[in-house]
């Protein structure tokens, strides 16, 4: 089933951690003291790694078959500094917008953006996710 | 590079130019332990080659990861407001990215100045990977 638009997920929690911080600066190749020791900060793109926190199926699922599945935008935003080692976010996905566009050869094209909230325990909003989902029209140009 | 000082920085100011790779294999499988992005065809040459793909891809969020890594360097860690990134040509085993950037806004608040910046990764064939916008509060 597609979730509609303005679902949302099933909140769980990220432990931001000093270690994946690290491991995460290291596979963007960065060397900055910002990623090093107790309050390390999070890299601009590291909330990706939420999605390693995820219990499964709390995440929306916008129902695009996985073969034709692109991830089209990744934005972060961030109300303030970014998160830092040692603080829990309580994480929860929502469906801002889905829509359809025709394909270049025919079909049609879905699009899904999906909005994921970082809390922090006190429910303050500190960064979101917003990710652009295209589903290719499918082969042959059938809808 | 260290982070610019908020007098160096005005609308036009570019970053100096930065390059990562030659990429590896190595790198993409680095990118998925640290992310959990798992999908094969990213490490697993055979099953790559099995989908119809030449070899296996850089994840786009790893060219993104390092466009991030760039802007970080020059605009700080701390002062990262919001970072977007589209996703253009996919990125290969073997590939050099460039990296560029520069300030297209710059608004003076009480809190400091919010500049925005255009970045880019453009490959060694001159196609574009990765496009990106992103604001940075800079103190002073």
């Amino acid at each position: 089933m597609d979730a509609p638009m303005g679902s949302r997920g099933t909140e769980y929690e990220m432990v931001v951690e000093r270690g994946k911080i690290r491991e995460f600066a290291t596979a963007m190749q960065s060397r900055h003291e910002a990623y090093e020791g107790p309050d390390a900060v999070v890299p601009p793109t590291f909330l990706t790694s939420s999605a390693l926190w995820a219990p499964e199926g709390a995440r929306v699922d916008v129902g695009f078959d996985r073969k034709r599945l692109l991830h089209g935008e990744q934005e972060y935003v961030f109300h303030g500094p970014p998160p830092r080692a040692g603080q829990v976010l309580k994480v929860v996905d929502r469906i801002e917008d889905r829509y359809e566009k025709p394909g270049k050869r025919g079909g049609q094209m879905r699009f899904a953006v999906v909005v994921t909230e970082y809390r922090t325990e006190d429910g303050t909003l500190v960064a979101e996710g917003r990710s652009t989902l295209i589903e290719t029209a499918p082969k042959g140009g059938a809808a | 590079m260290s982070a610019a000082g908020t007098t160096a920085v005005t609308v036009g100011t570019k970053a100096e130019p930065a390059e990562f790779g030659p990429l590896t294999t190595r790198m993409f499988a680095r990118y998925a332990g640290a992310s959990g992005d798992f999908n094969p065809m990213h490490y697993d040459d055979t099953l790559a080659r099995a989908a119809g793909y030449p070899s296996v891809f850089s994840q786009g969020m790893h060219s993104a990861a390092l466009l991030a890594s760039f802007a970080v360097d020059w605009l700080g860690a701390d002062t990262v407001r919001r970072f977007r990134v589209r996703f253009r040509e996919q990125v290969w085993p073997g590939d050099v990215l460039t990296c560029t950037g520069e300030v297209t806004a710059a608004e003076r608040r009480g809190d400091g100045l919010l500049v925005t910046v255009e970045l880019t990764a453009t490959r060694q064939t001159g196609g574009v990977a990765i496009g990106a916008s992103a604001d940075f509060l800079l103190p002073g």
